[in-house]
């Protein structure tokens, strides 16, 4: 009789069956493994490709070449070029959806009829295969019969082959796909915003610039800088849309140099190498943002 | 300063009506306490005034000028809200400026900072004027959130249950201190509460609202003296007026199944009532009328409260506590019969 009074943890587990222990193991260990296996794995085997001179296309031992990859990448300008567009893709598109995210959360955080099914709607871009919105907007971008020009009224403005405009008509359709992106988190800020804050407000006989930015602003502000971090995160390593959308050498992301190097030059220790500079760049500037929200955070 | 008018006013939310035709007037310069239960309509009035809802029906005045179509900035007046609604992130001094920064204001700096120090020593917050609130504790931010009421010198003072959050001892501290503010100031006050402790020790004068509807107006001498109804009367006092049925025939009040007959002190018609008596009316002592049940002896220092039982009615009376009282003794008490109110049996309008 005294076994079915110990109350104890262990005794409880053995009339469940498995422990919490096991339990825990059991839906841990795979994803450990594949986590090995996929990221943690590949990660370090490229970094040690990185000092060679592999090959993937020649069946022939790779020769450690020290530094040579990174002082060759790291001094040739048509890389540093690379970097220069990959900078100005990443400064319009992402200012581009923190603007038009943030801007339509603020124009639905209010009561509104159909609120929900809007607020679904404009996610839809989001969900969507890059793929399919690349080849989608190079439709609507079609110089001689797209939609955009003809409602536009821009004549036969070719958008992707036109060496000015085409990064840009890519961080378009970039900023259509992920501004819904903002705009959710920016509509979880907003709302978090206390009403009766903005009531004081009111009675305080505060203007609506001044409510804003003394109050919505500085409450949102922490949510905005996760967006931003996403988006930076992403935009750097951008590939699919610009990769489908065009082949102008001025919408040559890095990632899309990186695959070149990878895939059609076959410089497998070279492309590795390159990896790397680019991982230790988002590295850097993640930090610099993580660094400034959690400042932000304290105030 | 402003004299605040209240004509009639209806508030819906849905089909059920918040405020239901409330009439007020509440005079320039006076501490006016709108009490009430729960669910009474008291926010919603406090906010219909202050102009954060809109009237289905009705007009609001302030200082005589039709406020209708007023936003909350026009109307000028201020609020003190029941949790405070501090300013996050910012400091005691930035929330007390964010009011005089206003565009509607044109304060001066020099203006701000002087507002602001006046206010501070007001309220005993000079110390803390440099510290984010949210290291503030409960009192404190309710005094910041009564200082960004002063430092605007409204036209009127509102304060929705501003002392509910408040640990007892503070909240007797802070009811003191609000009432020698509002005579310092001479401004018209209008305090919402729930609790009738803090309606009668503050109010100049006190409304019993109930369902949205004003039930009674008067000083909290008149409502604790003559109630108009019995709800006035069992709202207001603790413990809780003794509400018995009664008969009165040929000049008599008869209670507790013929056990108490006592002179009925005014010529009263006939017939079932209800009468009330409060705890301090009944004498407990050996040498009283009737004989009673201790059913239960409460000690609050200064006196105690028994609870006395006769057959099947239980009442409350309070005896000095130098009294011996053993619960399930007995004890003889009686009644004051110039204290007794006398209501309707049906309707629980006052007879008096």
């Amino acid at each position: 009789m005294a076994g079915v009074l110990d109350t104890s943890p262990a005794a409880r587990a053995v009339t469940r069956g498995w422990s919490d222990l096991t339990i825990r193991n059991v839906f841990i260990i795979p994803t450990i493994l594949f986590l090995i296996i996929f990221n943690i794995f590949p990660l370090i085997y490229s970094l040690g490709y990185s000092f060679t001179d592999f090959r993937a296309s020649v069946n022939e031992p790779a020769n450690f070449v020290g530094l040579q990859n990174f002082r060759e990448l790291l001094t040739d300008e048509r890389i540093w070029n690379n970097f220069w567009v990959t900078a100005k893709y990443v400064i319009v598109s992402v200012g581009g959806q923190m603007t038009v995210g943030f801007g339509l959360a603020l124009l639905l955080n209010r009561a509104m009829p159909a609120k929900g099914l809007i607020t679904t709607l404009l996610l839809l871009p989001m969900m969507m295969s890059a793929a399919v919105v690349g080849l989608f907007w190079r439709l609507l971008y079609d110089p001689s019969w797209g939609p955009l020009n003809y409602a536009l009224g821009l004549g036969d403005l070719a958008w992707l082959s036109n060496a000015d405009v085409a990064l840009y008509a890519v961080a378009i359709t970039d900023i259509w796909m992920w501004a819904p992106f903002v705009m959710l988190l920016s509509l979880a800020g907003l709302s978090a915003v206390p009403q009766h804050l903005y009531e004081a407000a009111a009675i305080d006989r505060a203007s609506a610039w001044y409510t804003f930015s003394r109050i919505t602003l500085p409450l949102v502000t922490p949510l905005l800088l996760i967006a931003l971090i996403f988006r930076t995160m992403e935009a750097f390593k951008t590939f699919d849309i610009a990769y489908i959308m065009s082949t102008q050498p001025t919408t040559e992301l890095i990632s899309i140099k990186l695959y070149k190097f990878a895939f059609q030059e076959w410089q497998t220790g070279k492309s590795c190498a390159l990896a790397y500079i680019v991982l230790i760049m988002v590295l850097a500037i993640t930090n610099i943002y993580v660094k400034y929200l959690n400042k932000v955070k304290e105030r | 300063m402003a004299h605040i008018r209240l004509d009639n006013v209806t508030k819906k939310f849905g089909l059920h009506a918040a405020v239901d035709g409330l009439t007020l007037d509440i005079a320039d310069g006076e501490f006016f306490v709108l009490l009430g239960p729960t669910g009474a309509g008291k926010t919603t009035t406090l906010r219909l005034i202050a102009g954060l809802e809109k009237p289905d029906d009705g007009k609001i005045e302030i200082a005589d000028q039709d406020v209708h179509q007023w936003s909350a900035s026009e109307r000028d007046v201020a609020l003190v809200f029941q949790y405070y609604s501090l300013y996050p992130r910012y400091t005691v001094r930035q929330n007390l400026a964010f009011p005089l920064k206003s565009n509607a204001r044109n304060c001066s700096q020099a203006e701000i900072d002087e507002r602001i120090a006046r206010a501070a020593k007001t309220l005993r917050i000079g110390h803390l004027l440099e510290r984010k609130t949210d290291r503030l504790s409960g009192g404190e931010m309710q005094r910041v959130s009564i200082g960004r009421a002063i430092v605007r010198e409204p036209r009127a003072f509102l304060m929705d249950e501003p002392l509910s959050n408040l640990d007892a001892k503070l909240r007797e501290s802070l009811r003191a201190e609000l009432k020698e503010l509002q005579m310092k100031l001479k401004s018209t006050f209008l305090f919402v509460t729930h609790d009738q402790i803090e309606a009668m020790s503050m109010g100049d004068k006190v409304g019993i609202l109930n369902e949205g509807k004003i039930v009674q107006v008067g000083t909290p001498y008149e409502i604790y003296n003559k109630p108009k109804n019995i709800f006035v009367a069992s709202f207001v006092g603790s413990p809780s007026i003794n509400l018995m049925p009664a008969e009165l025939a040929n000049g008599h009040v008869t209670a507790l199944s013929g056990k108490l007959k006592i002179v009925a002190p005014r010529s009263k018609t006939n017939g079932a009532v209800t009468i009330g008596i409060r705890s301090e009316d009944i004498t407990v002592g050996p040498k009283e009328q009737v004989a009673a049940h201790i059913h239960d002896v409460e000690n609050h220092g200064v006196e105690k409260i028994v609870t006395l039982r006769v057959d099947d009615q239980f009442f409350k009376a309070t005896a000095p506590s130098s009294l011996e009282l053993k619960i399930d003794g007995t004890v003889k008490f009686s009644f004051n019969p110039d204290k007794l109110h006398f209501f309707d049996a049906a309707s629980g309008a006052s007879r008096a």
